[in-house]
């Protein structure tokens, strides 16, 4: 059975979260990719203020395909999110709680989680078409000039995604492969 | 000696393009049917149930079965009695190329140089063009879009000719199983074994324009590639990572002969969303 979950997660909500739970969100979230978090984190390290206020926020690893007419939004899977381990740390330094992608996270992102008490969801890579009609709402909020990997503000409903590591550091990855492994 | 308008090209590719990622080839569908009734683990058949239904969203409402559209990569298959009119065949190509990924509501994920400004080409072109002469006048048309996330777990490697196929499995097992989740389990492994380093890999490639679970020819061949499939789903890796009997539905190997000192080995994987569709003119 599925847990239901709304944006932006909360301290209180991210610990009730355990790998291997099946989550649907709820609410706001917000798309990037690698090239927008370059420049999110270049922004950081300039000083200057990011084009949303992050805390308690959760970024989907996805460039969609364009939306056909009376699409939302076109086909809307994860990318592979090991392209994004260099640049989270600091964004959860700066509040980012909750990580959408699909595929292995490093060292420095599974102690960034524990340390935030964050978590990384995985959405089914490949998905696109399913993935979409859970995106009810999306708008380019920054970095138009990147098309597919500009940042949109998504208010998706039931949104189906699940826990891959929570806030203690379990990773669904390397529990699931063990129980299943001959 | 048949003469081919190249406009007859563009038009094929163009609606090969937006066919290939929007319908999932059955035998893909097939083959994954057949996993789930098999699957041990929970969230495993549960993924597979997305998975599946994921596609016929695709293919009811002819939307793309995955964001991620790739690159186009076309296999031609030209006809040596075949005289080509109206221009060139590569320009013909990246033509269609442009239009299918445009009229198909197509993502565009070709960037024009690998390294350093990677600004994106804006039309998904240009296309990788393999092109075959072969006896006849007809041209065949295979488009293979190829994503990126299954296409960097990739690998190559020149192993030696003593290494055996105990080296060969060991490769693979390997490589599958640092991919893990990153592929977009289950896969296909096609496997190239032989041939000089460009010649395994462009076979490697071939190899997942099969049918799925079609196996090779040559016997000896067709019982390694039913032993890594058993070996790889042992691994234990699943649908999507979750963990799972699920990892491959495929492995599929091709071969050529080999210099006396070489024995090269290519391994491609792709996600559960293999797509390629074909046409003759």
């Amino acid at each position: 059975m599925a847990k239901i979950i709304n944006t932006p997660l909360t301290d209180e909500t991210a610990k009730t979260l355990r790998a291997g739970d099946r989550v649907l969100l709820n609410g706001i979230i917000y798309t990037g990719r690698d090239a927008a978090h370059k420049r999110l984190v270049e922004m950081l390290d300039k000083g200057e203020e990011l084009p949303m206020d992050i805390k308690d926020q959760t970024i989907y690893y996805v460039g969609p395909c364009p939306a056909k007419p009376g699409q939302a939004i076109g086909s809307a899977g994860p990318t592979t999110s090991g392209r994004m381990d260099a640049y989270t740390p600091q964004l959860m330094d700066a509040g980012l709680k909750g990580m959408i992608g699909k595929g292995l996270r490093s060292k420095a992102v599974v102690d960034s989680i524990i340390k935030h008490n964050g978590v990384y969801f995985a959405a089914i890579g490949g998905a696109g078409a399913l993935l979409a009609e859970a995106i009810k709402e999306a708008e380019v909020i920054a970095f138009p000039d990147l098309g597919a990997e500009a940042i949109y503000k998504l208010r998706v409903e039931n949104f189906p995604v699940t826990v891959i590591i929570d806030s203690e550091g379990n990773d669904l990855y390397k529990s699931g492969k063990e129980l299943y492994k001959k | 000696m048949r003469e081919i308008d190249v406009q007859k090209i563009t038009d094929e590719i163009e609606r090969l393009s937006i066919e290939s990622n929007y319908y999932l080839p059955l035998d893909v569908k097939k083959a994954l049917e057949d996993f789930l009734e098999k699957e041990e683990s929970p969230l495993g058949r549960d993924t597979l149930l997305d998975i599946l239904k994921n596609q016929e969203i695709a293919r009811t409402n002819h939307v793309p079965i995955c964001q991620d559209t790739g690159l186009a990569v076309v296999f031609l298959e030209l006809g040596q009695d075949v005289r080509l009119a109206g221009g060139s065949l590569n320009e013909a190509i990246n033509e269609g190329v442009r239009r299918g990924y445009e009229k198909g509501y197509l993502r565009k994920s070709a960037v024009d140089d690998p390294f350093f400004e990677r600004k994106n080409t804006k039309d998904n072109t240009p296309a990788i063009i393999h092109t075959k002469i072969v006896p006849g006048e007809n041209i065949k048309i295979i488009f293979a879009p190829k994503g990126g996330g299954s296409e960097n777990m990739s690998a190559l490697a020149m192993l030696k000719p003593s290494d055996g196929i105990q080296g060969i499995k060991k490769f693979v097992l390997d490589t599958v199983d640092k991919a893990g989740s990153n592929p977009c389990p289950p896969i296909i492994v096609g496997i190239g074994i032989g041939g000089t380093i460009e010649k395994t890999t462009l076979i490697a490639k071939e190899a997942l324009l099969r049918k799925v679970g079609e196996h090779h020819s040559n016997p000896i061949v067709a019982k390694l590639e039913e032993d890594l499939l058993e070996e790889i789903n042992d691994l234990g890796i699943g649908p999507q990572g979750f963990g799972g009997r699920t990892t491959a539905l495929a492995v599929h190997i091709e071969t050529f002969p080999a210099h006396i000192a070489s024995m090269p080995v290519a391994i491609n994987i792709q996600c559960h969303v293999a797509r390629h569709q074909e046409a003759v003119i």
